[in-house]
Formats: C-alpha cells, structure tokens, sequence
C-alpha cells in the first residue's frame, strides 16, 4: 500500500497545506511535524512560485514571502529528505509546471522519490497536458494527482478514469482562499468519480472551519485547507507550530465526525 | 501531444476550472470563422468601424534621409482607438456575443488592448472590466481615464512587479471565478489554444493588406517585413501572409530596455529559455529554478517576460528572426519618426522603426522594407518627455 492510500485509511482525511519556506525552510519543517502530530492525514507542500495563477491573495503572498526569504526548489527538497527521515506521513508537492519543466523532468522526480515525495498536484497541468508528466512520474513512482472542478461536468468520468493517488475536487470556482460559503453540489461531483474509480476524492478550495471539513467529508474522503492555515503562519511567522497544531487538530477531529 | 502546437510550442496549460471554456471557444471559433454572415459582419467593423484598410504610406523622406532601402509604413497607428489591437478585439468581442456572453474582461499593458476591449463593449453593448498593473496605471493615467469614460471598470493589479505579467494573472483568476457569462479578450497571440492562433487570425489581415497595398504600389512584394515583439500580435499578424514566400524577410524587434546584458530588459529571444506559463509551452525570462523574470522595457506594451508560441518556432526554424532594440534606440527613433514624416509612432512601434533605421542603411537601394507601426503614440509623449528630463504632467 502507497503511503497515500494509507492516508485513506483511517476513516476521513484531513488534509494539511502550507508553502514551503514561508517563512522560512526550519518552521516548514517544524510545522510538518505540528501538522503530523496534530492528525493531519497528508501534508501538501507548495513549492512557491512567482505566478501563482490559480492562487488567491493569502497564498500568493505565501510565495513571495517563501521567495524573498531565499528558497529554492533545491533547499525545498533537502527540508523534505530531513523531513522523510522522522516520519512517514504522505507528503505531495503543489507545484506549478515551470518548476519542474525548467528543473528537467527527469532529475525533478528523481529528487521526488530520493527525497520521499508521494505525488504531484500541479493546478496549470490539466487532463490533456498530463502527457507532459505521466510517464517519467510513473517511472519514478509519483502520483499524478487529478483535479476536477465545478465546470468539469462530462469530463469528471474521463478524469476519474485516470486518477492516481486522490482526487482533488475544486469545491468552488475561482482562485483558492477562505470561502463563508461552498454552493457547489460536491456530492454530485463525486459520485460522478465513484462511477468510475475507487480511488479516494478529497475537497479543497474555501474550507477554512470545522463545521465546512465536517460537511465536505460526509460527502468525500477527506478535505483539503490551505489558506486558513496559511493566514495562521502569517500571522504567528516562526511562533506559528501550537496555533497551527491546535487548528489542525480541531480539523482533523471535525473530520472524524463525518 | 495535445492540441494547438506550433512545433514544440503552444498548449493548453490551465487549471481544470477553465478548460471547458476553452473547448468551448475553440468550438465556437471552429463554427463562426467559416460562417458568412459572421465574416460579413466582421469585415462590416474592420471597413465602417476601425477604419480598414489601414494605409501603407511610402516615407520618401525617411528613405531619403537614411540613403538605403526604400521604406513603406503600415499605417496600423490609424485604426480606430489608435493600434492593431482593435483588429482582435472586434473579431472576439463579436465571437463571445455570438457564445452568449455579456462580459468581456481583458488585461492591458500599454492601455491599448484595454481601449480597444473597452471600445468594442461599448458598441456592442456589453459590460467591460479591465485588468492592469498597478506600475501601468501610474505611467498611462491618461489611458485608464479612457477606459473609465467608455464605461469599463479598471482594477489596477497590485501583485508581483504590477506589470502586464501580473494583469494577464489576475485576468486568468478573474475567469476562473466568473465563467458562464465572461470571455477573456486576451489581447495577443499568447496564453493557451486557442487564443494563440484565434488572435493570429484577426491580426493576419494586417499582412494580407500589406501585400496587397505593395502589389498596387511596387508591383511586387517587399524585401523584410520588420515589427515590433510583445506577446507578438502585430508581429504574426503583419508576417502570417509571408510565412510561404521565402523572398520576405521576417525581423520581430523585442524590447532590450537598458540592454540586453542589462537585467533590466524583456528580451526573451535574446535571453530566454524555454518553459511554460500563461498556458503555453514558450519562451520566457525566467531564473534557473523557473521563476518568472521580472522584466522591463520603458514601452508597457512589450514590458512582457514572454512571447506567442508561435513566434517561438519561427525563431527555431529560422523562418524570422529577432533582434533587441534599447530604450534609448526606440526613443531617438519615436523623435525620429516624430521630426522626420510627422508621424508620432507608440514607443512599442518605435522599436521596430529603430530596427529599420540601421537596417534600411545596410541595403541597396532597389530593396523595399515595410514596417508595421502598429499604434499611434499620443500615450507616450509625457513619457518620453520625462526620459528626456522634461516634466510634463498628463
């Protein structure tokens, strides 16, 4: 078993998003263990990027802060590979194209695999660009990770088909960041993966409170935060591990309920 | 490999939110261009609307002057609203009426696009909001104002270096968020397929014009067809209808700003490498890690870390080829212009007739070069005043 497929496992997931390096590589890496510690089922990784188009305000400055403070997709992996020596929760990476096309394709999943990366989201990456990546990350043993969206409609069966590791299932249109409320039938767009795959679905995009991871995992396997974690670490900079233990915490057990 | 490749290049790299959307146009687009009554309506507004054809005028004193080649002006500066871009937006603004939709949004550098897509809503009755970095308000006030008065609502973009890299991001997150009743008139032959080749096609009537204005002037074609490179709109419009004949010589004048060993340029055939973002696999300023350069060039138009895909192959193939062209050329060019045939080019354009005046000395006389002066450069005056140390408020 994958350890994504572990993530899985234990009921709902509660899935963890920070961007690595903001702000700075030591606090990603203690947060990491916070997150671990705290129940989170997987943690996703932003690797920052200069233009980050399907991003919201919070997580775009996310970037620039993780940029100004000097990281790089080189000291990322290496806080990773420290990270894989102390524990074994499932970690993927969301990145951008640009990161890993200019990094060569090649030597960027061979970093993922020494390093203990177990897939990729990559948001400008689509189903019919995927041929970009599909082979190399097999070789390599990285998930692909698939994202569907409120306009996918007839494309969710074609996607599902595919889907390796979870499925990301944007719960709102527009760019990620705190939502009051996710008008979007999620339960629909699952049951439409569910006709075609087994593999797990998880919700992302808006959910910032208990009672949203709650609603969002009674209709999918897990769900996804990532600004609301990110305004946390913007407001406590390098003293953000309790806060941010304590919120994943209240997450993770507002999953369970589901 | 997927759809709308030229070469290597091109694509369609978006988040899932956006794809149908795509399809969607491309569908659409596949359906109207064929349709008579569409291009009847089209070349209806390109005729009573935008002014077509544009003159090309033969500059006797500049050729004179510069004792070589003989030069032609592709009088694009003469459109309504000023620039080519007017020739796009009305093709598209008048696709996404036939799609249904009531708001066009559209990212601007130079303030021209902007213009032209708020212009174009206004006559079609639609609703308009113009995306533009925050730098590109401060130097082009006068164009916001513009927008403003045709009734479009302008956002100045904060983000990143608030130039038009920043407002074709926000432009792309404002359509993820607004879909259903929303087209995204992107405004060069960039981002992912179709706008590549859509906006190509709208533009390619700048080159079909040119040969056949220079056929009835010269009774044969020219000898280069020289533009100035952004995104690459008025260029691959001005060069798609000589791509087959061999005998044209095809010139993209890039912006090297303070030089292209300067990091202040945007240069990205001289200094780019390849990569993907804004949709398409192309050529693009960036760092080793793929981040995205940030650029410059004292023309907000060509102030851009990449180029269309398509202009990125015909860079590979070596069917055109692309020289940089500094600030200061492209100023004492616009002054040039300006003093020489009272003709006051956009300081994009300027590039190009910077370009020409060095080349235009290389050649014989009997050789005939046509630039493309794709706007008019009222915007630039307080600009190119504040270079030359005058202060001048708009």
């Amino acid at each position: 078993m994958s350890r994504i497929e572990n993530a899985f496992k234990n009921g709902k997931a509660f899935i963890s998003f920070l961007t690595g390096g903001d702000p700075d590589l030591e606090t990603s890496e203690k947060l990491i263990y916070a997150m671990d510690k705290a129940g989170a089922d997987l943690i996703e990784i932003g690797v920052p990027f200069s233009d980050p188009i399907a991003e919201g305000p919070v997580i775009q400055e996310a970037n620039e802060r993780a940029l100004a403070a000097g990281c790089t997709t080189d000291k990322l992996f290496d806080m990773v590979a420290r990270v894989r020596k102390n524990t074994q929760i499932p970690l993927v990476y969301l990145t951008y194209i640009n990161p890993i096309f200019t990094y060569g394709k090649e030597k960027f999943m061979k970093r993922c695999r020494e390093c203990g990366i177990d897939g990729l989201i990559i948001p400008d990456l689509p189903y019919e660009e995927k041929g970009e990546l599909i082979e190399i990350c097999r070789e390599y043993g990285v998930d692909l990770i698939s994202m569907i969206a409120p306009t996918s409609h007839e494309r969710i069966a074609m996607i599902a088909k595919e889907a390796q590791g979870f499925v990301y299932c944007v719960s709102s249109l527009g760019v990620t960041g705190v939502r009051t409320e996710i008008k979007t039938d999620i339960s629909e767009m699952v049951d439409l993966v569910k006709n075609t795959t087994n593999v797990p679905c998880a919700v992302g995009f808006g959910i910032a409170t208990p009672e949203q991871a709650e609603n969002m995992a009674k209709v999918a396997d897990g769900a996804i935060v990532g600004s609301a974690i990110v305004k946390i670490i913007a407001e406590h900079g390098k003293n953000s591990e309790q806060p941010v233990f304590d919120y994943v915490k209240s997450m993770k057990e507002a999953v369970m309920k589901a | 490999m997927s759809k709308g490749r030229f070469g290597k290049y091109g694509g369609q790299y978006i988040p899932e939110t956006l794809m149908n959307a795509v399809i969607e146009l491309e569908k659409a687009y596949d359906k109207y261009k064929e349709d008579p009554e569409f291009k009847e309506e089209l070349a209806t507004l390109y005729k009573e609307y935008a002014g077509r054809p544009s003159l090309l005028y033969y500059a006797e004193k500049m050729t004179k002057n510069l004792g070589g080649a003989k030069i032609y002006l592709k009088r694009e500066d003469l459109n309504h609203t000023g620039s080519h871009k007017i020739n796009n937006v009305l093709g598209q603004c008048l696709l996404a009426k036939k799609m249904g939709k009531t708001r066009v949004i559209a990212e601007t550098g130079a303030g021209q696009h902007g213009v032209a897509t708020a212009t174009v809503a206004a006559l079609l009755g639609m609703e308009c909001e113009v995306f533009m970095g925050k730098e590109d308000t401060d130097r082009q006030a006068l164009n916001v104002y513009r927008m403003e008065l045709l009734g479009a609502k302008v956002h100045a973009v904060t983000s990143g270096t608030q130039t038009l890299k920043d407002a074709v991001n926000e432009t792309m997150r404002e359509w993820t968020k607004r879909i259903d009743d929303t087209h995204y008139v992107l405004g060069s032959v960039m981002g992912p397929f179709p706008f590549p080749t859509i906006v190509r096609d709208f533009q390619k009537i700048i080159g079909e014009e040119i040969r056949k204005q220079m056929m009835e002037a010269e009774g044969r074609l020219p000898d280069a067809v020289i533009a100035c490179v952004g995104g690459g709109s008025n260029a691959i419009g001005a060069f798609y209808d000589f791509i087959e004949e061999k005998s044209v010589e095809l010139i993209g004048c890039e912006a090297a700003g303070l030089g292209v060993d300067n990091p202040k340029n945007a240069a990205t055939i001289a200094n780019g490498s390849e990569g993907i973002f804004h949709g398409m696999k192309s050529l693009f300023c960036q760092d080793e890690y793929g981040q995205i350069a940030p650029v410059y060039s004292i023309s907000a138009g060509l102030d851009y870390p990449g180029i269309g895909p398509e202009h990125a192959m015909l860079h590979d193939c070596g069917r055109a080829r692309y020289v940089p062209v500094t600030d200061e050329e492209a100023v004492e060019a616009f002054e040039y212009l300006s003093r020489t045939e009272g003709i006051i080019p956009a300081i994009e354009s300027a590039h190009a007739v910077a370009y020409a005046m060095k080349y235009a000395k290389e050649l014989p006389k009997d050789k005939i070069i046509v630039i493309n002066i794709s706007g008019r450069g009222d915007k630039d005056v307080a600009a190119i005043a504040r270079y030359r140390g005058v202060e001048i408020y708009e």
